[in-house]
């Protein structure tokens, strides 16, 4: 009964190719952001200095790390709006953790190695937990997300101002000289091992994994096909409920790791009131990396690149003297732009 | 012709005895039987509304009867859900195609049930599985790892029919699988429905097309009112007769055409050329008159209604609406001159789903419906009601959800606008697409009263413009036609001046006349 006359055309597909298009542009967009400040404040104290460029790099590990979570929630069709606060909560708890015991004989003190681990393993903990309820209440009150993390990102921030009392939280001094401290602290040159502040390691690394997660795993083809079609997804027989909580809970972790990190950023201190908007650089990473708000797209390359755009921008803007309103404005056009281009493309390509 | 099954074979495929499910107050199926047999091709036709999606969800476990019996390969058959279904082997087609379009072919065709090691996904086994399964719907020249974004639609429908195959599906459903398709490809699926017929599965083929169920199916089932009405041999009863069986009555007249004179020239269009199509497009339509426009798909039919109605910009030519030149302007504009446009797609442009009916209905003209124009629920769901009342557009009430309407009721809601706005000009582009026979019907009777107008209330009969790609139906209501080939639109002639091959040699462009 085979009839090979009537069957269907087959549309050619050049798919391969305008995705490598696509990371060029954006590797050339980074590197024209790049460009635009090395050229324009050039000498010892500016743009490209060591000590500017060590800086950079402290901020590009914290808004990336969280924006690795960020992007598997997006894909996933979702956005998690208390990545900020998730953030300083993490932040505080650290500090708290390495500030129990009485003034004169801190916990730390008398156990230096595994006080640090608890405190990261607490900071994490809770930002994963607030991760779950995100996931909980969206699936199961069938809430949609942006109100169900408008919400848990006041909570958030209240929980951190709880903790701290209202106060920063000053760990002991000897807490500077522990590993969570020193974390994004510069290698020797950078010619020497490590080359790189050890988080930036730890942010390639888990960029990495999750990356080959996602292309590698059932798990990670879950994420993808759910944020592309849920109804499909269920009809298929994906788990998605279980999925999508667990992409609210490996956000949530990724905020919490993020936090760890701003701990040391801030030289050892616990500030409730810091890492303020700051899930709106993490989304902005993200949707400059290309990924969509609709969900079923997004990489993590894509994202890592969006960081070091979001980050340069502003680091430069301070390099440059603008005023913190100049900065504002550019930031938004940016992202208005790096969106704009993308659509275009997608328009073009159907 | 029984309204008892077939005769009884040795345990049949698939059987459905005397089904029932009930939501709240409505009884959806109020008693459904049939039989399917192995390499059997059933067309399941009927209005809409007449429970075939009801059924479909019964079929596939998304809902539980509420009584009667159903077995597959004699086991008694109660699917707990759709994925029990397709593991047991019935797989539906639904017309809004469930695809991830974000996934590459293969991904979407072993969704759910990719092989894997350990939490690694094996990319080499689901390649695999997924060649076998498109080189078997007819896509042997498809990479797997395409992206389903990327397919056409009936590339699209292909690949989730060959998610069906790689499961070794028994019984597969196919909801309207023509409904948007190219005539190639309508060809291409039914030369693989023969091959899969020939495999021995079973298909249930949901159709409108009475055209189509001739040219494929072996038997028939007719639903109306939540029943099996009637069961046959497809070819030993007259295609009337089951129309007959599906309305519940004899359509006696389906395109009335009451006598009726053209009056004064009320909209002219002097080669109007939007950015690409229209190219060229001339027309005189007098109040009193139903024109309409053949053509192919795709030869800028809608680009015409979209820029006359200022949807989209008009590069060149002139627009007359009552005799006085107008500039191009938007559809604010347009609605305000009297012109009003049922788009060809009710879903994502004719109708806000998830509005009620009212609103929908009175979108348009939102004034006179409370104080200091402000509009009130209550005035608007009372401007609503005649409409609802004289169409009848079949439902609960003008509170209701547009969305939860079959399409003929929706579609009858997007033509009421036009009516609750007393337009003069009514441009209908492809008014009857996809609905049921009963809707259009009503649609083609009002279609004509419209156009006669009527004396005795002293409505001014209207001028009706209508785009259609079924010829039979603008042969029924026009008074005159015209062709449109490449963007140009010819000259609108007298119904009695075409048939349907006249039409589509003109839409063809082979036409020496045009």
């Amino acid at each position: 009964m085979s009839q090979p006359s009537a069957s269907v055309s087959v549309s050619s597909a050049p798919k391969k190719s305008s995705r490598v298009v696509a990371l060029l542009g954006r590797l050339a967009a980074l590197a024209a952001v790049y460009a635009f400040f090395a050229i324009l404040t050039p000498g010892s104290k500016g743009f490209m200095s060591d000590a500017n460029t060590q800086l950079m790099l402290q901020d590009i590990a914290v808004v990336a790390m969280a924006a690795i979570g960020m992007t598997i929630v997006i894909i996933a069709g979702g956005i998690d709006l208390s990545a900020g606060s998730s953030i300083a909560l993490a932040m505080i708890t650290t500090a708290y953790v390495l500030n129990l015991g009485p003034e004169e004989s801190k916990l730390v003190l008398a156990h230096p190695v595994a006080l640090p681990l608890l405190a990261v393993a607490a900071a994490v903990c809770v930002s994963t937990l607030i991760g779950f309820i995100n996931g909980a209440l969206v699936t199961w009150m069938r809430i949609v997300p942006f109100i169900i993390t408008l919400g848990t990102m006041q909570m958030a921030r209240g929980f951190a101002k709880l903790v701290a009392n209202e106060q920063n939280i000053y760990p002991p001094a000897a807490v500077q000289d522990l590993w969570v401290a020193r974390l994004l602290d510069p290698s020797k040159t950078v010619f020497t091992w490590p080359f790189l502040p050890l988080a930036v390691w730890l942010v390639i690394g888990a960029a990495l994994f999750t990356a080959l997660f996602l292309r590698y795993t059932r798990l990670g083809r879950h994420i993808f096909a759910i944020g592309s079609n849920e109804k499909t997804a269920l009809l298929c027989g994906v788990p998605v409920a279980r999925t999508k909580i667990l992409v609210y809970m490996i956000g949530g972790l990724f905020s919490g790791l993020a936090g760890v990190l701003f701990f040391a950023r801030l030289g050892s201190i616990g500030q409730p009131t810091e890492a303020i908007g700051y899930e709106l650089f993490v989304i902005a990473a993200a949707v400059i990396g290309g990924a969509s708000l609709l969900g079923g797209r997004g990489t993590i390359l894509g994202t890592m690149i969006g960081a070091l755009i979001i980050t340069i921008l502003r680091n430069g803007g301070v390099k440059m003297g603008w005023p913190q309103y100049t900065q504002e404005i550019v930031m938004g056009a940016v992202i208005i732009v790096a969106v704009a281009i993308d659509n275009l493309r997608q328009r073009q390509r159907t | 012709m029984s309204r008892a099954a077939d005769a009884p074979s040795p345990a049949p495929l698939l059987a459905v005895r005397g089904v029932k499910k009930s939501f709240g107050a409505t009884q959806a199926l109020k008693g459904v039987d049939l039989t399917l047999e192995r390499g059997q091709v059933l067309a399941l036709i009927g209005e809409n509304g007449a429970g075939k999606s009801t059924l479909m969800k019964v079929l596939s476990g998304a809902h539980a009867a509420d009584s009667g019996e159903m077995s597959l390969e004699g086991t008694p058959y109660r699917p707990a859900g759709p994925l029990h279904a397709r593991g047991l082997g019935v797989c539906m087609i639904y017309q809004e195609l469930a695809l991830a379009p974000h996934l590459s072919a293969m991904e979407n065709i072993l969704l759910g049930i990719e092989p894997t090691f350990g939490p690694l996904m094996n990319w080499r086994e689901t390649r695999a599985i997924a060649r076998r399964a498109l080189d078997e719907v007819g896509l042997p020249g498809l990479d797997p790892a395409t992206l389903v974004a990327d397919l056409s639609i009936a590339e699209q429908q292909l690949v989730e029919i060959a998610r069906a195959v790689a499961v070794g599906c028994k019984v597969l459903v196919l909801d309207e699988p023509t409904s948007s398709l190219t005539q190639k490809d309508v060809q291409a699926l039914f030369a693989l429905v023969r091959r899969l017929k020939a495999k021995g599965v079973a298909i249930v083929y949901i159709s409108h097309a009475l055209e189509e169920v001739e040219a494929l199916c072996d038997r028939f089932t007719v639903m109306r009112d939540g029943e099996t009405v009637g069961h046959g041999r497809v070819g030993e009863v007259p295609v009337d007769r089951i129309i007959a069986l599906m309305v519940g009555r004899d359509v006696e007249d389906l395109y009335p055409r009451s006598p009726r004179s053209a009056g004064e020239p009320i909209l002219e269009l002097r080669a109007l050329a939007g950015q690409k199509f229209p190219r060229s497009a001339g027309l005189l339509l007098r109040r009193g008159e139903v024109v309409g426009v053949a053509g192919l798909i795709g030869s800028g039919r809608t680009e015409t209604l979209r820029a006359l109605f200022g949807l989209d910009p008009v590069v060149s030519g002139e627009i007359r609406i009552r005799g006085i030149v107008t500039s191009p302007a938007g559809p604010g504009t347009r609605w305000g001159q009297g012109l009003g446009l049922v788009s060809e797609d009710r879903k994502t442009e004719g109708l806000a789903q998830n509005l009620s009916i009212a609103e929908n209905l009175t979108l348009s003209r939102l004034d006179g419906l409370g104080p200091w124009g402000l509009v009130r629920p209550s005035r608007q769901n009372a401007a609503a009601a005649p409409w609802i009342k004289s169409f009848p557009i079949k439902c609960q009430g003008g509170e209701q959800a547009v969305e939860a309407l079959s399409g003929g009721n929706q579609q009858k809601v997007a033509i009421a606008r036009l009516l609750h706005h007393d337009c003069d000009v009514l441009l209908l582009d492809e008014p009857t697409r996809g609905i049921d026979v009963g809707s259009k019907a009503q649609i083609y009777a009002w279609i004509d009263r419209l156009a006669l107008g009527d004396p005795a209330t002293g409505k001014a009969p209207k001028a009706v413009l209508v785009v259609s790609s079924y010829l039979p139906e603008l042969l029924g209501i026009c008074d005159r036609i015209a062709v449109m080939t490449r963007g140009v639109l010819g000259e609108a002639r007298p119904v009695a001046d075409w048939n349907e091959h006249s039409l589509m040699l003109a839409a063809t462009g082979q036409d020496q006349r045009a």
